[in-house]
C-alpha cells in the first residue's frame, strides 16, 4: 500500500512539474507585452533583436520538443518500473545493451543538432556581417566607469548616458551603427529590445548596429562586471522621429549658454577640481574623465539614470556622490552650502 | 597473498589521547582518511558558499534593497563563486574519487600516497589563503578585504590600477596553489586507475566509475595548467612590470578570458563527469539491472572529454569574434549535446523494465536526470549564438549553471553520500530525514533556479547588487529568495542526518544496497589495508557474479 501511495505523489509531483515548467515558459515567451517588462528579450523593436527572437523561438520550440519526449520516458519509467509493494524479490532481467536503440539516439540528436547549427549560423551571418548603408547614424559609444560617453564624430556632438538616434523605419531605413570602446575595465552594451549585448573591451574595438522600428525610450545597462558600481551603470536609448532627432541634434553642437546670473556658480565650478573631470564647451573645462556638461539639462538623468536630473539630486549628488552611487568614481566636493547653490544653479543653465 | 598470515589491528579500535588521534589524521596518507578529509573540508566550505549565496538573495530580495553596500556584495559573489567551484565541488569529487577508487578497483591504496597527501594539503591550504584575505587584503591601502573581480576575474579589473591593495593576490595565490593540488590529484587518480587494477579487471571491466574518473582526472592535469599559467602571468603582470593583460600598455583583456576559459568550461564537465561517475553507480543498483550500454556510455564519456576542450568561447560569444569563429564554437557546443544525450537515454534505458526503489540516493539521481535534461537544454539555448547574444551575462545565464552545479552535480553528490556512508562510517543514513532533506531541497532548487532564468529573460543581468524598480523582475527575484531558505533547512537537516547517523545510525554491514562493485565486499568502514586479500574479477559486477553463480555476468559481457 505504501508503495502505491508515494508513487501517487511522485506522478501529481511530476505532471505539477510540467505544468509549472510549461506556464514559466509561457510566462517569459509568449507574453512579449513591453508593459510587463521595459527589457524583455521577446519584445523586439529593432532588426537584430527581431532576428534573435525568430531564433530564439525556433530553438524554444526544438528544446521543448526534447523535452517532452525525454521527460515522458522518465516519468514512464519512474511509475511503470517502480518495486511494487507485491514484489516477488527475483532480480528483472538483465539486459547489457543494444546496439539497434544505441545508434537510433546518436543519429537523431545529430540531425537535431545539424538542424540548429543552420538555423544558428543564418542569424550569426545575418547580424554580424549585415552591410553598412551609406545613411547611417555614426557613434562611438566609451565605456567608463560607470558611465556611458557617446560621441557622434561626423555630427560633432558629445553626450553621456542618454543616447538618441533615429527612428528607422521602412520608408527611411537609417541603422546607427555604433563603435565600442573602453577607457579603464571590461562593459558591455545591452539593450534587450534593440539588440544583443556586446562587450566593450580596452584596446579591443567592437561594433554593433540598431535600426529601431518605433520611437521611444529603450532602457538597458551594463551586462559586464566592471567594478563596485557597475549596478548602476544603466542605459537610456531615445529612438526620435528624423525631425526630432535632428533638431536634438543642433541644440547638442550649440556651445554652453553663458548667462550672467550665474558667474558665481561658473567661477566655482571652473576653480575647483570640477574641470579636471568635465567638459563645458566653449569654456576652460575640457576634462575627459567624466560625462560632457555643456547640455547637462538636456538630459533627464544624472549619475548613468541612477537618479532624476532635479535640482535636488544634482545637489545631492555634487555634495556626497555616494548618498546616490555608493563607490561612484567622483568625490564629494566638500563645498559650502553657498557655493554649493551657486553651482548647482549655474549647473541649471546648460540647457 | 593470503588473509591469514597477516593480522593487522583495527586503526581505531584503542582509543587514543586526542592530540594523538588529530596527528594521525595530519599525517595520514590513506586514501580513506584523506578521502573523508577532502569530504568534510568541503562541506565546510559549502556552509560557508552557502550564507555567502544567502547574504546576496537577501540583497535582491526587493528592488533598491540596502541589506548591504556594493562592496560587500561583490565580494560576496566572488567568494562564492570560487568557494564553490575550488574549495566545494572539487574537493567533494576527489574526496568520493580518493576514497572509492581504489576499493572499487580492487586495491589497497593510491598509486602514490604521499603525493595524495600533499595534494589534499595543498588544496586545503589554497582555500585557506583565500579567507586569509579577509585578514590580509587591506595592505597598506585600507582596499577592502576579499576579493571583488569576479570568480573569472577578467582583466583589466584585476591590474593594480583597478584593484588596489592585496585582494586580487589572496584569489590568485588561492588558486594557484589548490590548482598544483589537483594537477596532483588528477595524476595520482591516472595512475592508480591505469596501473593497480586487480587481477581480471582489464580496462573494459572497470566499473564506470573509474572510467569517468579516469576521463576527468585527464582533463583536469589540460585544464588547470592554463589556469595555473595565468595566474602566473597576472602575479608578473602585478609585480614585475608585465604587460599580458595590460590593456594600457598594449596587453590583451581577451586573452585571459581565452586562458580563463579553456579551464573553465572544461573544468564544468571536470565537475560533471565524476556526476555521471555517481548517477551511474547508483540509478543500476536501485533500478536492480545492469548499466545499459556499458562500451558506449565509456565512449560518450571520453567524447564528452574530447568535444570539452574545444567549447571554452562559447562563454565569449559577446566579446566580438568572427562570425566564423562563432559558428565553430555553436558547432563545438551544440555537438556535445550529443554524447551528453546518449548517456541520458543509457540511465533511462537502465531503469527501462527494472525494479527501482526509491531509496534516498536515488531519489537524488532521478532528480539528477529530470533537472540535467533541463540544464542541458538551456545550455542548447545558450549554445546557440545570437540568443546567448541576449542571455549571456543575464539571470538566465546564472539560472542555467546552477542547474547544472546544483540541479545536476549537487545533488548526485547528495546521492553519493547517502549511498556510500554506510561504506564510510559504518553506519545507515537515516532514511526519514534523507527524504525530508531531498524533498526540501529539491522544492527549494525549483523555486529559486526555475524562476530565476525568468529575470534574465526580461533583461536582468548577473553581478549587480540593486535594481531598478518597475522592470517586472521584483517578484521573481523574491520567490527565488524564498526557495533559498528551503535550500538551507535541506541543508541542516542534512548535516544533522550525517552526525546522527554516525553516532546513533544503526550498523550497515558490509552490503546494505546488495550491490555489486568490489567496495561492498569488504566491511564497512574498510579496514586500513581495503581487502584482506586481493580480489579476482571476471566481469564489471563481481558480486553479481558471486550472487548468482548460476547466472553470471562474464557470460554475456
Amino acid at each position: 500500500m505504501r508503495g502505491t501511495k508515494r508513487s501517487n505523489a511522485l506522478r501529481v509531483l511530476q505532471m505539477s512539474l510540467l505544468v509549472f515548467w510549461s506556464a514559466v515558459a509561457a510566462a517569459a515567451t509568449d507574453n512579449a507585452d513591453p508593459s510587463m517588462s521595459p527589457t524583455n528579450i521577446f519584445a523586439p523593436v529593432s532588426t537584430p533583436a527581431k532576428s534573435i527572437f525568430g531564433l530564439s523561438m525556433f530553438v524554444l520550440a526544438v528544446t521543448a520538443a526534447i523535452f517532452v519526449v525525454v521527460f515522458t520516458l522518465l516519468a514512464y519509467s519512474v511509475v511503470k518500473f517502480r518495486k511494487r509493494a507485491n514484489d516477488d524479490g527475483r532480480e528483472p532481467p538483465q539486459v547489457y545493451g543494444s546496439n539497434q536503440v544505441e545508434i537510433a539516439w546518436t543519429v537523431i540528436p545529430v540531425l537535431v543538432v545539424l538542424t540548429l547549427l543552420v538555423a544558428t549560423a543564418r542569424v550569426i551571418a545575418d547580424v554580424q556581417n549585415a552591410a553598412r548603408p551609406d545613411n547611417t547614424v555614426e557613434v562611438t559609444a566609451i565605456g567608463h566607469q560607470f558611465w556611458w560617453e557617446f560621441r557622434y564624430p561626423a555630427l560633432g556632438v558629445a553626450t553621456a548616458n542618454e543616447l538618441h538616434v533615429p527612428v528607422s523605419d521602412g520608408n527611411h531605413p537609417i541603422p546607427t551603427f555604433i563603435k565600442l570602446l573602453s577607457a579603464d575595465t571590461d562593459h558591455s552594451f545591452w539593450v534587450p529590445r534593440l539588440a544583443g549585448k556586446t562587450d566593450l573591451i580596452p584596446n579591443h574595438p567592437n561594433s554593433m548596429w540598431i535600426d529601431p522600428h518605433e520611437t521611444g525610450v529603450y532602457l538597458g545597462q551594463c551586462a559586464q562586471y566592471c567594478g563596485t558600481q557597475h549596478a548602476k551603470m544603466l542605459l537610456r536609448v531615445y529612438v526620435q522621429s528624423r525631425e526630432d532627432f535632428e533638431s536634438w541634434i543642433r541644440e547638442q553642437r550649440q556651445p554652453a549658454v553663458v548667462a550672467d546670473a550665474v558667474s558665481e556658480g561658473r567661477r566655482v565650478f571652473e576653480t575647483t577640481a570640477c574641470i579636471n573631470c568635465h567638459s563645458v564647451a566653449g569654456t576652460m573645462a575640457n576634462g575627459r574623465f567624466g560625462p560632457d556638461l555643456t547640455h547637462l539639462m538636456s538630459r533627464e538623468t544624472i549619475a548613468a539614470g541612477a537618479a532624476l536630473n532635479t535640482p535636488e539630486n544634482l545637489r545631492l549628488w555634487i555634495r556626497n556622490p555616494d548618498a546616490i552611487k555608493p563607490g561612484s568614481l567622483m568625490p564629494a566636493m566638500e563645498l559650502n552650502d553657498r557655493d554649493l547653490d551657486a553651482l548647482t544653479a549655474y549647473l541649471e543653465t546648460l540647457r | 597473498m593470503s588473509s591469514d598470515s597477516i593480522a593487522l589491528p583495527r586503526a581505531e579500535a584503542t582509543s587514543r589521547p586526542l592530540v594523538d588521534a588529530l596527528h594521525g589524521w595530519v599525517t595520514t596518507v590513506d586514501h580513506k582518511r584523506l578521502g573523508t578529509l577532502y569530504i568534510l573540508y568541503a562541506l565546510i566550505f559549502l556552509v560557508i558558499g552557502g550564507i555567502e549565496a544567502g547574504i546576496m538573495r537577501i540583497q535582491l530580495m526587493h528592488a533598491h534593497n540596502d541589506f548591504v553596500s556594493p562592496q560587500v556584495f561583490n565580494r560576496m559573489f566572488t567568494m562564492h563563486g570560487t568557494t564553490m567551484i575550488f574549495f566545494v565541488a572539487m574537493p567533494l569529487v576527489f574526496g568520493f574519487a580518493n576514497y572509492l577508487i581504489p576499493l572499487m578497483i580492487g586495491a589497497r591504496d593510491m598509486a602514490f600516497p604521499r603525493l595524495n597527501a600533499f595534494s589534499f594539503w595543498l588544496m586545503a591550504f589554497g582555500g585557506f589563503l583565500l579567507y586569509f584575505s579577509l585578514v590580509g587584503a587591506n595592505g597598506l591601502y585600507g582596499a577592502g578585504n576579499a576579493p571583488d573581480v569576479g570568480w573569472f576575474a577578467y582583466a583589466p579589473l584585476t591590474s593594480r590600477t583597478f584593484s588596489v591593495g592585496h585582494s586580487t593576490d589572496f584569489w590568485t595565490l588561492g588558486l594557484l596553489v589548490s590548482g598544483f593540488g589537483s594537477i596532483g590529484t588528477a595524476i595520482n587518480i591516472l595512475t592508480t586507475i591505469l596501473c593497480m587494477r586487480c587481477p581480471g579487471m582489464s580496462l573494459g571491466k572497470m566499473p564506470l566509475f573509474a572510467w569517468l574518473n579516469l576521463v576527468m582526472s585527464g582533463m583536469v592535469i589540460l585544464a588547470i595548467s592554463p589556469l595555473t599559467a595565468a595566474q602566473v602571468m597576472l602575479l608578473v603582470d602585478r609585480y614585475l612590470g608585465g604587460h599580458f593583460f595590460d590593456t594600457q600598455a598594449g596587453g590583451s583583456a581577451v586573452v585571459w578570458m581565452h586562458f580563463f576559459w579553456i579551464f573553465g568550461h572544461p573544468e564544468v564537465y571536470v565537475l560533471a563527469i565524476p556526476a555521471f561517475a555517481f548517477a551511474s553507480e547508483i540509478i543500476p543498483v536501485f533500478s536492480r539491472k545492469a548499466i545499459f550500454g556499458y562500451p558506449v556510455m565509456v565512449a560518450a564519456t571520453i567524447c564528452i572529454g574530447f568535444i570539452g576542450m574545444s567549447v571554452w568561447a562559447h562563454h565569449m560569444f559577446t566579446v566580438g569574434m568572427s562570425s566564423s569563429a562563432n559558428t565553430f564554437f555553436v558547432l563545438s557546443t551544440m555537438a556535445i549535446a550529443v554524447p551528453t544525450g546518449i548517456k541520458i537515454f543509457n540511465w533511462l534505458a537502465t531503469m527501462w523494465g527494472g525494479k527501482i526503489e526509491f531509496k534516498t540516493p536515488m531519489l537524488f539521481c532521478v532528480a539528477f536526470l529530470f533537472q540535467f535534461l533541463v540544464a542541458g537544454l538551456t545550455g542548447i539555448m545558450l549554445g546557440a549564438a545570437p540568443f546567448d547574444w541576449q542571455l549571456s551575462n543575464s539571470y538566465f545565464v546564472v539560472a542555467h549553471f546552477h542547474y547544472v552545479i546544483v540541479g545536476g552535480i549537487l545533488f548526485t553528490i547528495f546521492g553519493a553520500f547517502y549511498y556510500w556512508f554506510p561504506k564510510m562510517s559504518g553506519k545507515m543514513c537515516n532514511e526519514t530525514l534523507g527524504k525530508l532533506h531531498f524533498w526540501l531541497f529539491f522544492i527549494g532548487f525549483h523555486l529559486t533556479f526555475d524562476l530565476m532564468h525568468i529575470p534574465g529573460m526580461l533583461g536582468m543581468p548577473r553581478r549587480i547588487y540593486t535594481y531598478e524598480p518597475g522592470r517586472g523582475w521584483d517578484v521573481w527575484n523574491l520567490i527565488v529568495t524564498i526557495g533559498v531558505f528551503f535550500q538551507a533547512l535541506g541543508t541542516v537537516i542534512f548535516v544533522t542526518n550525517l552526525l546522527w547517523s554516525y553516532f546513533k545510525g544503526k550498523a550497515a554491514g558490509s552490503d546494505p544496497w546488495d550491490a555489486w562493485t568490489l567496495e561492498w565486499s569488504t566491511s564497512s568502514p574498510p579496514p586500513a589495508y581495503n581487502f584482506a586479500s586481493i580480489p579476482v574479477v571476471k566481469s564489471r559486477r563481481p558480486l553479481w557474479d558471486l550472487k548468482h553463480p548460476n547466472d553470471p555476468d562474464w557470460k554475456y559481457e
